[in-house]
């Protein structure tokens, strides 16, 4: 059986200064009652890699109003105008990177590859600093990876092996950043016995899943 | 008949049957009101859903089935849900049969710009550079006008969102095509003369000997 904690438990697994990668999409398939642990945990210097910070006070933004976080590398943060306010306060570093570039740097990661070549963002603002490639005469942008201490993912049905399943538009970055994390925490909707989800539809096999939150008591 | 209706209805004639199509939130989401259901127009959104449908009524509406906005929405009947990367590899990877979306400039180039206003407001990308790099039609859905200023522009002077040539400009006032000419005026909205449009328009329109009103499907 996995290893399985409290989400007040989990986030003592957590250092200050740690590299977060959180799941989730404006807050929808984000591990919300270990998000709000974290929030209440104190922590600070947190390196964030998520799509956004949903909005003000909700999920990640929770992160962002209890001040823990001082690096972000989103794609979009502008539905929550309080992450805005701290990236302008230089409170927060904030790294943007289009959408699609970002699950690939991600998946890179959790690859084992060296980076991916895209055509987004080229010529752009998007592409200050980073290396241009020409292969065949055509010209890419070079994306490197991105790796973190944990991942913080939120799934609809896990069994208690670990195995994950996802749904509906709740997927999004999560089984992507559950490959490129060195400890995956999960926090599934629904806990199962092993067997109850089908082979076929587990989307994140339970071998890279570190631990798995109890359901709410 | 409100300007942005007007935009919405001539957008919608652009989208053919049997198309995949990414509308971005705001204005352009409102295209879809105008399509109709048996042109199988199949709708898709970069958090993850290929088939999505208009909001379901108050209470049915489920917290994990949501728009790239965050709002809930429902699906069509053989719609399927993806992750993110798959996502963008429809995006990116040449699947996608067209992108509408709004812009705060576009160029005589055919460039735009509608990501960020440096200062001011700085709400990140999203997915708006890899659709307007990797859609097959880029639509652009505006009002001619922010206040009165022009946004039909000689040369953008905010950050570009990518520097391909989008396909077509659809407003309130014009539906203008950026060729490698420049661009050239092709319709006009009900009412509306070239006068108004070129008033209207900082940059140069090359306006051919015809420039029709814009058929609407119904009486504007």
């Amino acid at each position: 059986m996995k290893p399985h904690l409290k989400p007040e438990e989990a986030v003592k697994l957590i250092p200050d200064g740690a590299r977060l990668m959180i799941g989730g999409f404006m807050g929808v398939g984000s591990p919300h009652r270990l998000l709000e642990a974290l929030a209440q945990s104190g922590k600070r210097n947190l390196t964030v890699i998520a799509n956004d910070t949903a909005r003000p006070g909700v999920d990640i933004g929770k992160l962002i109003r209890a001040g823990a976080v001082s690096k972000l590398v989103a794609s979009h943060i502008g539905l929550n105008p309080e992450t805005q306010k701290a990236m302008i306060a230089g409170q927060i570093e904030v790294e943007l990177v289009p959408q699609g570039t970002l699950v690939e740097r991600i998946r890179a990661g959790g690859y084992g590859l060296g980076g991916v070549l895209t055509k987004t963002g080229l010529g752009t603002i998007a592409a200050e600093g980073q290396q241009v490639v020409e292969i065949d005469g055509e010209k890419w942008l070079l994306a490197k990876p991105l790796k973190a201490d944990f991942a913080l993912i939120a799934a609809d049905q896990a069994d208690y092996s670990g195995n994950l399943q996802y749904q509906l538009t709740a997927t999004n970055f999560n089984p992507i950043m559950a490959l490129a994390a060195e400890t995956v925490i999960c926090e599934p909707r629904e806990i199962l016995p092993v067997g109850m989800i089908s082979p076929d539809v587990v989307k994140t096999p339970g071998v890279v899943v570190d631990y798995l939150i109890e359901r709410a008591a | 008949m409100k300007p942005e209706e007007i935009i919405q209805r001539r957008v919608a004639r652009e989208l053919k049957p049997n198309s995949l199509v990414n509308l971005g939130i705001g204005l352009p989401t409102g295209v879809a009101k105008f399509i109709d259901e048996h042109a199988n127009v199949l709708f898709e959104s970069e958090n993850g859903i290929v088939g999505l449908a208009a909001k379901p009524p108050e209470g049915m509406d489920d917290p994990d089935l949501t728009d790239a906005g965050g709002g809930t929405v429902s699906a069509v009947p053989g719609a399927a849900t993806i992750d993110s990367a798959y996502s963008f590899g429809l995006i990116r990877g040449g699947h996608l049969d067209a992108t509408v979306l709004g812009a705060l400039e576009v160029d005589e180039n055919g460039l735009l710009a509608n990501w960020v206003v440096p200062g001011k407001m700085v709400p990140g990308m999203g997915g708006a550079m890899d659709l307007v790099t990797g859609a097959r039609r880029v639509i652009v859905a505006m009002n001619h006008t922010a206040k009165g200023a022009p946004k039909i522009v000689p040369k953008c002077t905010l950050p570009l969102t990518s520097i391909r040539r989008i396909s077509l400009i659809v407003t309130d006032l014009a539906v203008i095509e950026p060729t490698d000419d420049g661009l050239v005026l092709r319709e006009r909205a009900p009412g509306v003369t070239i006068e108004q449009i070129v008033a209207a328009t900082s940059a140069k329109l090359i306006i051919p000997d015809d420039v029709p009103e814009m058929d609407l499907g119904v009486a504007a």
